[in-house]
């Protein structure tokens, strides 16, 4: 084909390159205009024009962690002896990076926001995931009564808007005392993602040959030592794809997590909006949230980069 | 016959000393995922609909009181209700329309002989892996008319766009397309490769124009995939609410799912916003039906 390109097809290719690389530019601007307002000082965050060179600060991190209060009388160390270990750990980096004669230092929301989030996510993206696994071998290589239907099932629902949900769900949680904790938000999570993960798995454990599983029988495996050393480690690409989407989901859920915690078990997602505010926001600070909580998938994204785009792909054509 | 008793006898045996029985590994990995999405999804639902037909406030001990239809006629008979499907109606076809032409379009042109597609790939799909409610209060930073890079880039001055009622919902339809495209363009992309080549080729030698290339093969073969990206788009685009939610508060973007979220979370009208659950329900399954009866017909042709 490359042979016989004409110059006007190549002159063509040269114009797609070109918009290919502007959208991107486009597309990547707001990412990039974020990050840079994360890392400036206050008074450059809003400057017209715009600040694009200057000194990077990790000041907004400090405040996204810390407040201070101007009332409070300082903590002791002995008030912060019980609180986890990764508040005190803030507590103490804070207070030696910010110390400023006014006002004392405690930890913000953030990082206990934080920890939830992570919690919950990861939790819930393991459940998910071994649990579609397991269906999803179920389905495709037994049989099942009703496969068709049961797997028309699992799918639909997720067709339900989580708002058709969230109400009957808040007052069960509510009278099961599951409101405002780790386990309310990891069960939804796990039950939003599950149908996702049945279905997405049992594409990639329908492409393993049957017979690597009965050459094992054969060979004196059970079932289970059959599934667990001979098709999971087939399946791990699969896996790996299904859990970033899982995990993405979950780290990023805003609805329910505004409508079933309020203290205890809240994610990260409804606060960093709760900090905007009535009066001058300190957009720094809402940027280095922002960042901070894109961190974790990007990096789990990074990590599984090969296995997601054949996952995509994969699981959009089967659909 | 003593053979066959023989092997179904030995078969058993044999399963009993090599640990489960394949009937009850197959029960033991599929049924509690069956009751598990019973219990979260069928359970609520049947809940709520219960709730629909009394005056119940959760907010209140007072017990429901059973209130027959009325819920679902004064929902019906609200014309505030309908100017929120009205918006709702909006935003989908603005914000998919401008995902379909965008998504696809850079699949287009991603679909040629380009240097370092892959990179570019995965950098086009990070604006999809970001938090809605973070990406909502980023973009609020950069819609700002006084300070917002936007404004200043295009040079539009003070240029109001969330909190000018005519704007704001076009301002939340840009940023999920900014957001979403990328999935449409992956889904794209996936049928623009399945697309056997030699196709073009044929057409290449009866000297077929772009146009009719393009109408003829092209469109045609990656039909079906790109109607299944519309169908989730548009069934998300439908449910929209963190978007909405934070960028704005103007009455212009308030979509269903916000009316909802209030109905239910600040004015704790329980059983009426149940009923007004079910009605967006049946909604958006009636949608996703004509959708794919759509996607069937694509799919024959």
């Amino acid at each position: 084909m490359a042979a016989v390109q004409t110059r006007s097809e190549r002159a063509l290719n040269r114009v797609a390159i070109a918009a290919v690389l502007v959208i991107t530019l486009i597309f990547l601007a707001p990412i990039y205009w974020i990050t840079s307002t994360a890392f400036k000082p206050r008074n450059l965050a809003t400057t017209i024009p715009p600040t694009v060179l200057f000194e990077p600060e990790i000041s907004p991190f400090v405040k996204l962690f810390t407040k201070r209060s101007q009332l409070r009388v300082a903590p002791t160390p002995e008030e912060y002896a019980d609180a986890p270990w990764w508040e005190r750990m803030v507590f103490d980096g804070g207070e030696k990076i910010v110390r400023s004669g006014r006002g004392e230092i405690q930890p913000s929301g953030y990082p206990n926001r934080f920890m939830n989030s992570l919690i919950i996510a990861i939790t819930s993206t393991v459940l998910a995931v071994s649990m579609g696994t397991f269906t999803a071998y179920g389905f495709s290589r037994f049989k099942v009564k009703g496969e068709a239907d049961l797997l028309f099932f699992i799918l639909s629902t997720r067709m339900l808007p989580p708002v058709v949900v969230a109400i009957p769900m808040f007052l069960m949680y509510r009278a099961v005392g599951l409101n405002d904790t780790h386990w309310g938000l990891i069960i939804l999570y796990t039950a939003f993602n599950l149908s996702f993960s049945v279905w997405l798995m049992k594409g990639f454990i329908d492409e393993i040959p049957k017979e690597y599983e009965e050459a094992a029988l054969v060979d004196g495996y059970t079932r289970m030592e059959a599934f667990f050393k001979i098709v999971i480690p087939e399946a791990a690409t699969g896996i790996a794809a299904t859990a970033v989407f899982c995990f993405i989901t979950a780290w990023n859920e805003y609805a329910f997590a505004l409508i079933m915690t309020n203290r205890r078990a809240q994610t990260a997602p409804p606060f960093i909006p709760s900090q905007v505010g009535s009066g001058l926001p300190d957009w720094t600070v809402i940027a280095a949230g922002t960042v901070l909580f894109l961190l974790p998938v990007a990096i789990f994204t990074f990590l599984l980069r090969n296995h997601l785009l054949r996952g995509m792909s994969f699981g959009a054509i089967r659909k | 016959m003593a053979t066959v008793v023989m092997t179904s006898l030995d078969a058993k045996s044999r399963a009993a000393s090599r640990g489960m029985s394949d009937i009850s590994i197959r029960n033991l990995f599929i049924i509690p995922t069956i009751l598990f999405l019973i219990v979260f999804n069928i359970f609520p639902l049947i809940y709520s609909l219960g709730y629909s037909f009394t005056d119940f406030r959760a907010s209140s001990n007072a017990p429901a009181k059973f209130v027959g239809l009325r819920n679902y006629r004064e929902l019906l008979n609200d014309i505030f209700i309908w100017s929120n499907f009205a918006i709702t109606a909006k935003y989908v076809i603005v914000s998919v329309t401008g995902q379909v032409i965008v998504g696809f379009g850079t699949a287009m042109l991603l679909n040629r002989d380009i240097p370092l597609k892959g990179l570019l790939t995965t950098l086009l799909l990070l604006p999809m892996m970001l938090s809605m409610a973070v990406v909502g209060l980023f973009w609020k930073l950069l819609y700002d008319p006084s300070f917002g890079i936007i404004n200043y880039t295009l040079g539009l001055g003070s240029f109001e766009w969330l909190s000018n009622p005519d704007m704001a919902l076009y301002a939340v339809a840009i940023t999920d397309i900014w957001m979403w495209s990328p999935f449409v363009m992956l889904l794209s992309l996936a049928g623009l490769s399945a697309v056997p080549k030699h196709l073009y080729e044929a057409a290449a030698i009866d000297r077929a124009g772009p146009f009719y290339t393009f109408f003829r093969i092209t469109l045609p073969l990656v039909a079906p995939i790109l109607m299944i990206a519309i169908i989730f788009r548009t069934m998300e685009a439908f449910k929209t609410f963190d978007l909405a939610y934070i960028l704005t508060s103007q009455p212009t973007t308030e979509v269903i799912s916000i009316r909802l979220y209030k109905m239910a979370f600040q004015e704790w009208q329980t059983g009426r916003s149940c009923a007004l659950a079910y009605i967006v329900l049946i909604m958006v399954l009636a949608i996703t039906n004509i959708y794919v009866k759509y996607l069937n017909k694509v799919k024959e042709r």
